[in-house]
């Protein structure tokens, strides 16, 4: 089996096969995924991506976070196909953050979202396999004293084609490490891949069902406190006066520290922390402003920015303006979507152990560089002193790269404990002090020509920009290109055609929630569309397939029509069935989806849902199908309940009662339909995401005559929370 | 200090009556496949069997857990072999993350002792447990499978 079994790690804490035997775990254990490259695989590092042991162990090193998205086995499999090495001989470590920061990044970076942990790494990643394998091969002619280009690599072996004998490469690892790896390889043909593009059972499966502790959260250190924490309910502002007397006499409570914005208790427990903290009397101090916020407020403010003048175009194509102008009919509409949390299953959370000279952390982290960063500014030690113990993450969907406060946080407790602290936000605290999706709004005009197809389409965005505070150097020319993903590179043909984004940025903060800003650009240009192809009297399937009858739209095409294939459009649904379509691409790939409901009693229940996908190469077939099984389910919660709204400058939703979640009764059949057109990689973790809340609110229209404009799809009572 | 039965062994625990069977689990027994999602028995990721009936550990108090028999994760199948959901689980390629999935395979494992065949209906009604990942279509066709072993 090929399982990321927990070993002894060089800090020997704990043996966790205790833990997944019944017994109860020996008082102290480290996830047992984290064991870091400078401790674990112990054979020779034939590259820094390849350690192979006597016994034939090939250990590869993974520097992408594994957060269910099944990037780690992936990335194994390309690497394993190049190297030519026995599959079922294979395990995955991650790469220690510390080294690679030490060994000039030879590992690259280790940052994890916009659907790239395979698609930015495949070339270098595979590179080393080949390198590797090369390397063993020219060990095995040196031994032979035979020229390399008679040997032959395949299931970890290197035979000498003429006369016949092996070695394994066990046997070779110690002389190919020694040697310089090749300048140049060159990379095999993705369809003559063995291994990768094959569907493998994933390596990380078996630790997870035995309840291995796997996660950041299930780290047990010796003398480890714990810790719970409360911030500023109304963001941007400050913990003002504590009052620590009122706690100071519970059980197990051993430390309040002030964080700034929060305030933490440290107890011998997490339970009576969060007791603890739940009971601390804190006057906050927040602004006015701020507190007077509500989503009304922020939906004028938003409003505002749907008329405005004077805002930079993104795309101007024709004169669109012009062209509506002389129009003698325009269809006009404005839709909206709301905030979003990611709710990942495990909440935020980091262990920290600090001394005088050295931070180690164990955090659920989309980038352990971002965290080894956090912790060293927090530390005040330098970052070659920290390490990052990269653990398996309960969920990350964007949520857990650019925002690394729980490792500030644990960091500073830990340093102010004295000792090892594991903080743990509450469900309460991770939803109301989340990295929300951007709310946005948008106004879009059109004017049909005679064959009913667009001849000017005006398209105003107004909302919340994520890069204004995460990277504002990428606006450029006040346009912020992040904002409009999917709207100023999309395909559709229409010769006048105006895109522009008025940036209205709330007290709120916002991040990176799965798919992105894609989300609501694929619910407002999908719906609109078939608001036009309504107008026009025509089918909304054919009516895409005009718009995309061009050179630049052939991917588009192709999987609008893999989808409605699979769907089976043409043929009219089966009584009381109703149907939505919809396409879009994003994250390098381009996904359509077709979704089937019927109507019960008023309300809408979820049939079947199709998405094709072209992500160009596929390195785990069974990975991308279960990604768009989850972008499905994904895509379903927010669009029938997801909302987070704010009064009184705070968020109202605390916990899954009142941000639920779809379950498994109203999960539709959901169909994927691979169609990868080779030649680029794309992303496959996201791409599935954006059409489906557009393809579905398209079946409302079609199963009652209604445009839904906002979501959720409870705010219009056709779903029951 | 209370006393508890969990996979079999009779162990003291250090906390206060009142506190949350899950916490107790986590950082005192150091059982750690049990999970915290949300503490307030909405997601079912601290499902854990007491006396046979999956139970949400974050809403069961040790108080009330005291001399029944508690089995986690940790104890489903005895000697670090897998529970037939367990193998249903791997060949069906059910987890994402994982972090929900414990919490399910407890949920299924009893539906499966009290109802050996369950029907659709009959896993909709019982498995509410929450997965973010979005795992529900292979749950229930692992659940199906586990039924035919
Ligand atoms: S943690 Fe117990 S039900 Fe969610
Ligand atoms: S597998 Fe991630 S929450 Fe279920």
């Amino acid at each position: 089996m090929n399982a990321i079994m927990p070993k002894l790690s060089r800090r020997v804490f704990v043996v966790t096969a205790a833990a997944a035997g019944g017994g109860f775990a020996l008082g102290f254990h480290v996830p047992g995924a984290l064991r870091t490259a400078h401790a674990s695989a112990k054979g020779p590092e034939v590259t820094a991506w390849v350690v192979i042991e006597p016994d034939d162990t090939v250990t590869i090193r993974v520097a992408r976070s594994e957060m269910g998205q099944g990037t780690l086995t992936g990335l194994c499999q390309l690497v394993a196909e190049e190297l030519e090495c026995d599959w079922s001989k294979v395990k995955a470590e991650f790469a220690s953050t510390n080294e690679n920061i030490k060994r000039k990044r030879v590992w690259g970076t280790m940052a994890t979202g916009g659907s790239r942990g395979i698609r930015d790494s495949q070339t270098y990643v595979r590179q080393a396999g080949a390198a590797a394998r090369e390397m063993l091969v020219a060990a095995a002619a040196a031994r032979w004293k035979v020229a390399a280009s008679e040997c032959e690599a395949q299931k970890s072996l290197v035979m000498h084609k003429p006369s016949g004998p092996t070695l394994r490469y066990g046997e070779l690892a110690g002389d190919a490490a020694k040697l310089e790896p090749p300048k140049s390889v060159k990379l095999k043909d993705p369809k003559d891949w063995k291994v990768a593009g094959k569907a493998v059972p994933r390596l990380d499966i078996p630790d997870k069902v035995m309840g291995r502790p796997v996660f950041a959260i299930d780290t047990r250190l010796p003398n480890m406190a714990y810790a719970a924490v409360k911030h500023c309910p109304v963001f941007g502002g400050k913990a003002g006066s504590v009052d620590e007397a009122a706690i100071k006499d519970m059980k197990g409570v051993l430390k309040v520290v002030h964080l700034g914005n929060a305030v933490a208790v440290v107890a011998d427990s997490y339970w009576r922390a969060k007791q603890a903290v739940e009971k601390l009397p804190v006057t906050w101090a927040e602004t006015e402003k701020n507190a007077k916020v509500s989503s009304a407020s922020i939906r004028e403010f938003l409003k505002s920015g749907l008329g405005a003048e004077n805002i930079p175009l993104a795309r101007n194509d024709g004169d669109a303006k012009a062209e509506l102008a002389k129009a003698a009919k325009i269809i006009e509409a404005e839709y909206e979507a709301p905030f979003q949390n990611h709710a990942p299953m495990e909440p935020q959370n980091c262990t920290a152990s600090v001394t005088a000279d050295r931070v180690d952390i164990w955090v659920p982290t989309q980038n352990s560089e971002a965290s080894a960063a956090a912790a060293a500014s927090a530390s005040g030690i330098p970052l070659d002193k920290i390490e990052v113990h990269k653990t398996m993450l309960g969920g990350g969907f964007g949520r857990r790269g650019a925002f690394q406060e729980p490792v500030r946080e644990a960091v500073l407790i830990a340093k102010a404990a004295g000792r090892p602290v594991q903080l743990i936000w509450s469900r309460e605290e991770d939803m109301q002090h989340g990295r929300y999706r951007p709310v946005s709004m948008s106004r879009q005009r059109a004017a049909l020509a005679a064959d009913g197809l667009p001849v000017a389409w005006t398209f105003r965005l107004s909302g919340h920009s994520i890069m204004a505070s995460v990277r504002p150097d990428s606006i450029k020319n006040g346009v912020d290109l992040h904002f409009l993903a999917g709207l100023y590179d999309g395909t559709y043909a229409v010769p006048n055609f105006e895109l522009s984004y008025a940036m209205r940025n709330t007290h709120v903060p916002v991040g990176f929630w799965r798919a992105v800003n894609s989300n609501q650009n694929a619910f407002y240009r999908e719906c609109f569309v078939d608001e036009l192809a309504h107008a026009a009297g025509q089918d909304p399937y054919q009516y895409r397939r005009k718009m995309l009858q061009h050179e630049k739209g052939r991917r588009d095409l192709a999987v609008l029509d893999a989808a409605a294939k699979k769907a089976e459009w043409e043929k009219p649904p089966a009584a009381g069935v109703h149907r939505g379509i919809a396409v879009y691409a994003s994250y390098g790939s381009y996904a359509a989806g077709v979704v089937e409901i019927a109507m019960d009693g008023g309300e809408v229940k979820l049939r079947r849902v199709v998405i094709a996908l072209d992500s160009g190469h596929v390195a785990s077939p069974d990975g991308v199908v279960a990604q768009i099984e989850g972008s499905v389910v994904w895509a379903l919660s927010a669009t029938l309940f997801g909302e987070i709204t704010i009064r009184d400058g705070r968020v109202e939703q605390s916990n899954f009662h009142d941000y639920p979640m779809l379950r498994l009764d109203r999960m539709p059949v959901v169909e994927a339909v691979l169609v990868p057109s080779g030649g680029f990689w794309g992303g496959a973790g996201e791409p599935a995401v954006p059409p489906v809340a557009p393809a579905l609110v398209n079946a409302v229209f079609a199963a009652t005559g209604r445009r839904i404009r906002s979501l959720p799809l409870t705010r219009h009572g056709l779903v029951k929370a | 200090m209370a006393q508890l039965n969990v996979n079999g062994r009779v162990v003291d625990v250090d906390v206060e009556p009142d506190t949350p069977l899950l916490w107790a689990l986590r950082d005192n027994l150091g059982l750690t496949g049990t999970k915290y999602g949300c503490g307030i028995a909405q997601c079912g990721a601290c499902t854990v069997h007491i006396d046979g009936a999956a139970m949400r550990s974050c809403a069961v108090t040790v108080k009330d857990a005291a001399g029944k028999k508690v089995t986690t994760i940790e104890g489903l199948a005895p000697d670090g072999r897998l529970h037939k959901v367990q193998q249903a689980w791997i060949e069906a390629q059910v987890p994402q993350c994982g972090y929900c999935q414990t919490g399910m395979i407890m949920a299924v494992a009893a539906l499966l002792e009290s109802k050996p065949k369950p029907s659709d209906a009959d896993i909709d009604a019982a498995i509410t447990n929450i997965c973010r990942c979005g795992t529900y279509a292979r749950v229930r066709k692992a659940i199906h499978r586990a039924a035919q072993a």
